[in-house]
């Protein structure tokens, strides 16, 4: 083994993988968020759907997205490996365990798959039909764009979606609500003076974006029934 | 008969003299020579370090399950170097001076002379090692006071200093286990030495966890297995500290030098119970700042927060205020035994002093306010200010006292009593560390060498490092010099054979016997003989009654004790009767060597010997010796005397007034 | 008091093990927890029975040799405090206490309560010192170590091996163990020469020894008896990283 490979396949190697692809996960979901929250507008998702064309088209992004399943599958991949590797640490378990870690901590590989199955139903619901299926059209000042926001109406007027997506962003919640101090901890980023920050911008970040995500479907199901105006 | 090889010459120059010609071992010659190492503590690690890196091959031995769990990890007060660094008068001789006077002059000049040489060197060692000793903001080294002293050279880690030396010489350790040129055996116990032609070749040794015997052979051997105050069953010592290394040693012809010489500290954690199992040190270092007192009224039945200050009773400022607080430890053990045999004791049993704070927490607490610009701070303030103080100097003390009795020492007084903590008596050994027995050394608190009647406080970390690190690397060359002729001895030799035999004979015995008494109730009984008998104050009568005594529960110890289990497994209590057999022997020849010093010094108290005032009365004309006893057979041992020869101070009686 | 035990009894390495239920009467309150098994073990032997096997040496709470996970927790419902240190007036009379030794791989059990935990040895000497040999150093005070330096590299190295991290992790992970030793050196100037090189050859040293990995959830140093704090794996981590990636070894 090269130095490469035996540092990642290290228990530390490990785990700065998870950290390092954790984070720009956790960059991504700004990213994600915020031009989702385009759609609180009464607009009828007009600079929504412009939005999402500017992301589907230039080439940076698209690029990007390249690195960011990539970042995605590692995390997946290291993940799986990494919970192996703990499971045949303690081969016998305990009779009685009182813990001494908040449960979300100790639950991350359960909360991370429901995260996983979350995610293939969002990107079949979204990205295999913008992507490959294709959508309506929709034209903006004499130009024509996808119409994201009416597919985003469609899937969310059923019921059962918005209530799997909520449930989703629980985990995601408190996937994030570990994992955001966590990375840092593993990149070796703790300090007397700015880790309380780190950690209350964590707990902030792991509320704010799993909420703001969460209240789209509902939002989006409210406009369906006529809330908007 | 007893040659303790002291080289000639004036003391400041015989180590550098027997150093610079001292016969060398060659490089190539040393990787054939093994030596065995038993015992892991600050003397036996640093000694396996040591030797190892000179080349030599070494096998070390622990009966713990790592070598960084023996009990010179627990000593908690510090470590003593003739550094001078406060500019306070401190010197080489200086700490020669104390050390033998604190030892009441039953220590060898020589040796003790050597020590306060090499004390520096130890401070330099264990800082390059990565040792965190407290430090100064200047980025300094810091020191403290401790008793029998009036400098201050005591370098210590907070409470734990024991621990941090010892983690040190650990480390050293397994770097050479790491290197492969320090095999270790943990979970190891050395039952026996095997002796061929005379000279010390090997170790029987059991393996803990499978109870099989295993041989091992050496050039040399080294015993570094401690003390055995826990002959008196309860003791500051661990659990598992035991004489039975030192005492099988004994019996193959090594003497054994002032055994009766116990050290008793003051400031122990009082016993709560029957089911007390250990006693617990509250450092020498609370003395610093701690004043130790009892009510002026007999049978004062009040909590000590409500007796007024002027109706406490600061013995030992009262008695010794030269010293004060700060009094060797045998004085201030006896002392506070006086004032509770005179019924002046506190707390539930009686058998406990008072240990306040409160007047130093409020001396901190005016500086700090000082340094804080609070000019007009209350009196709670300043206490708070002052409990914060001595919360950072002995706050792991303070929370473990809590955590014993329950009771909080930030808010009342601390209750302590003396209890049995060191042995200056130990193998007899003469410069080059080595006993009676060509080939066998005994290092650090296992043997009698430094400390005479009496140890000062930090004083023991010193020694084990200085005979393991500094001591032994040269001296053992004198001896193995001459064997590099000799090769491996295999160890399927009659002598091998012969000594397994034997220890399995008492190891079968033991467990054969299934009587209807555990181990521990033998220990304990004994424990009790000691203790009443050949403790803090001894006479001839208690001492006759205790030989006899002994010698009758030893008799019921082999006709009635119960070991449950067989030998080939991992059998706790199989371990602990063989150690409580070699006690119970030993502890016979506590009380005759105590029975024969029929003068009081040091940790030695005997009633017949003490002045008007009731102090330790020495009689240098009849016991200026080292009282060093040979095996000859059970309830019989012969008496060789090594004459003390004072030359460069001048003998006197000992006084802290 | 009247205390219920649960311990956990198993002959040797190689037989299975299982708990077995034990009475325990006239508990004191001012009884240590070990000192109550001492009682229990007293009884037993008398009755014939085989008295229950710990590790236990220095009782005031420093060599680090006690091991019991008590309750569910390493070294016992407090905090700061190891097994021996422990005292019963810390649970009510009728309590049932269950009892069973360190659980991980990399830390076998012996019989009953007693496990290996030679693990850690190996992992110091793969590269837990600085290689100083004896007689090399210069005058103590020639080299000034900050006072809070000094202090943080006590608190890293206050650690006493006793394993309750590995017990406690989830993981059984050993990294605050090994990152106490890593970062005590590494925050003193003595230790800089093999500052990444001692990183290195230790965490290699554990992945070797099987010991999981790292999940940050904490529990180590909630159940450390000397509250080693987790800043230690924070800075194993980063040095780690210097290590393996700016390194030039």
């Amino acid at each position: 083994m090269n130095w490469f490979t035996q540092a990642f396949s290290s228990t530390i190697g490990k785990k700065l993988v998870m950290g390092f692809t954790g984070l720009f996960l956790i960059l991504f979901l700004i990213v994600h968020c915020g031009i989702n929250c385009l759609v609180f507008l009464c607009d009828d998702g007009e600079l929504f759907n412009k939005a999402a064309h500017f992301m589907g088209t230039n080439f940076f992004i698209r690029a990007g997205e390249i690195v960011l399943f990539a970042a995605l599958i590692w995390h997946v991949v290291q993940s799986a490996i990494v919970t192996r590797t703990n499971a045949k640490a303690r081969p016998v378990g305990y009779a009685y365990n009182k813990n001494s870690s908040p449960w979300y901590s100790r639950s991350m590989g359960l909360l991370g798959t429901l995260i996983l199955m979350f995610l293939i139903i969002h990107l079949a619901h979204f990205w295999v039909q913008s992507r490959f299926v294709g959508l309506d059209s929709i034209k903006y000042q004499g130009e024509h764009y996808d119409d994201l926001y009416v597919l985003m109406m469609e899937t969310f007027s059923n019921l059962w979606v918005v209530i799997i997506y909520f449930l989703a962003m629980i985990s995601l919640s408190y996937h994030l609500l570990h994992g955001f101090q966590s990375a840092f901890q593993t990149l070796g980023i703790n300090h007397k003076k700015y880790t309380p920050f780190i950690k209350l911008l964590g707990t902030i970040y792991s509320i704010l974006i799993p909420l703001l995500f969460a209240i789209m479907p509902i939002v989006l199901y409210l406009k369906g029934l006529g809330c908007c105006q | 008969m007893l040659d303790s090889k002291i080289p000639e010459g004036a003391i400041e120059t015989k180590w550098s003299k027997y150093k610079s010609s001292v016969p060398l071992v060659n490089p190539s010659n040393k990787r054939n020579l093994e030596v065995l190492i038993i015992g892991s503590g600050l003397a036996g690690a640093s000694a396996a370090a040591a030797l190892a890196e000179l080349g030599y091959k070494v096998k070390a031995f622990c009966f713990q399950d790592s070598p960084r769990r023996a009990h010179s990890i627990a000593a908690q007060g510090g470590i003593n170097a003739a550094k001078n660094y406060q500019n306070d008068g401190d010197s080489t001789y200086r700490l020669f001076y104390d050390t033998i006077k604190g030892g009441d002059y039953r220590s060898r000049e020589g040796n003790v002379h050597r020590l306060a040489e090499v004390s520096t060197s130890i401070i330099d060692q264990c800082v390059a090692q990565g040792v965190p000793f407290a430090r100064e903001y200047g980025g300094l080294l810091s020191n403290r006071s401790f008793g029998g002293t009036q400098v201050q050279r005591t370098f210590y880690a907070a409470g734990q200093t024991g621990q941090q030396l010892l983690l040190g010489a650990y480390s050293s350790l397994e770097r050479q286990v790491g290197m492969g040129t320090v095999q270790m055996f943990s979970r190891h116990e050395m039952l026996d030495v095997v002796k061929i032609e005379g000279k010390a070749r090997g170790i029987i040794a059991k393996n803990l966890i499978t109870g099989k015997l295993e041989r091992f052979f050496g050039h040399a051997v080294l015993l570094c297995t401690g003390g055995y105050g826990n002959v008196f069953y309860l003791s500051t010592n661990a659990m598992g500290a035991n004489v039975t290394a030192a005492w099988r040693a004994h019996k193959q012809g090594a003497l054994m030098g002032n055994p009766c010489f116990t050290q008793i500290h003051p400031t122990c954690i009082p016993v709560s119970g029957d089911h007390q199992s250990k006693l617990t040190l509250m450092s020498e270092s609370l003395r610093n700042d701690g004043r130790i007192w009892v009510p002026k009224k007999q049978g004062d039945d009040r909590s000590p927060n409500d007796i007024p200050e002027e109706e406490r009773d600061y013995y030992l400022e009262r008695k010794y205020p030269a010293f004060g607080n700060l009094v060797p430890r045998d004085v201030a053990s006896r002392a506070a035994k006086e004032r509770c045999d005179a019924g002046f004791g506190v707390g539930p049993s009686k058998m406990a002093v008072y240990l306040d704070f409160k007047f130093n927490m409020m001396r901190y607490g005016r500086v700090e306010a000082t340094k804080n610009g609070l000019a007009n701070a209350s009196d709670d303030e300043i206490l708070k200010l002052g409990k914060d103080v001595i919360k950072e100097k002995y706050g792991n003390l303070f929370d473990m006292y809590k955590q014993i009795t329950g009771e909080n020492p930030y808010e009342t007084s601390m209750r302590i009593y003396p209890a049995v903590h060191y042995t200056m008596g130990g193998l007899w050994v003469d410069y080059d560390l080595m006993t009676t027995v060509p080939g066998m050394y005994c290092l650090g608190e296992a043997n009698f060498s430094d400390h005479g009647a009496n140890r000062l406080g930090a004083s023991a970390l010193m020694q084990g490092l200085a005979d393991g690190y500094f001591v032994i690397p040269y001296t053992i060359g004198s001896y193995l010099n001459k064997e590099i002729a000799t090769k491996a001895i295999p160890t399927n030799h009659p002598a091998f054979e012969e000594a397994e035999q034997k220890v399995q004979g008492i190891l079968s015995k033991l467990i054969g016997i299934k009587g209807s008494k555990t181990v521990e109730s033998f220990h304990k009984r004994l424990g009790k003989i000691m203790w009443d008998k050949c403790g803090m104050a001894r006479n001839e009568k208690g001492l006759k009654e205790a030989i006899e005594e002994i010698k009758a529960l030893r008799n019921e110890f082999w006709s009635d004790v119960r070991v449950p289990g067989s030998q080939f497994e991992f059998n706790p209590e199989l371990d602990k009767a063989s150690r409580v057999a070699d006690f119970l022997e030993l502890g016979e020849l506590m009380c005759i060597d105590a029975l024969n010093r029929n003068e009081s010094c040091g940790g030695h108290f005997r009633e017949e010997s003490q002045t008007e005032e009731g102090e330790a009365l020495r009689d240098d004309a009849n016991f200026a010796y080292v009282a060093a006893w040979e095996f000859k057979g059970e309830s019989d041992w012969q008496l060789h005397k090594e004459e003390l020869k004072f030359e460069n101070i001048k003998i006197a009686q000992r006084s802290y007034k | 008091m009247e205390i219920k035990l649960k311990v956990w009894k198993q002959k040797d390495a190689v037989s299975e093990g299982r708990l077995i239920d034990y009475n325990v009467n006239h508990v004191s309150p001012d009884m240590s927890f070990l000192e109550m098994f001492d009682v229990l073990n007293e009884e037993l032997i008398v009755k014939g029975e085989e008295p229950i096997a710990f590790d236990h040496d220095c009782r005031e709470g420093i060599c680090g040799m006690c091991s019991m996970v008590i309750n569910g927790r390493p070294h016992g419902p407090l905090e700061g405090v190891t097994t021996c240190q422990l005292h019963m007036r810390s649970f009510k009379d009728g309590d049932t206490i269950v009892v069973e030794p360190w659980r991980a791989q990399a830390f076998p059990v012996l019989k009953d309560l007693v496990v290996n935990r030679t693990a850690f040895d190996r992992i110091i000497a793969a590269g837990g010192f600085i290689s100083v040999n004896t007689g090399n150093a210069q005058d103590a005070n020639n080299l000034p170590i900050k006072k809070e330096d000094a202090d943080d590299a006590f608190m890293s190295a206050s650690c006493i091996g006793c394993g309750a991290c590995v017990a406690a992790c989830k993981n059984a992970s050993a990294m605050l163990f090994v990152s106490a030793k890593v970062s005590q050196l590494a925050k003193l100037p003595q230790g800089q020469p093999e500052r990444y090189t001692r990183v290195a050859a230790m965490v290699a040293q554990m992945d070797k020894e099987g010991f999981g990995a790292c999940t940050n959830t904490g529990a180590c140093s909630a159940e450390c008896p000397k509250e080693i704090s987790l800043t230690n794996i924070a800075l194993m981590n980063r040095d780690y990283m210097q290590a393996k990636f700016l390194e030039n070894e």
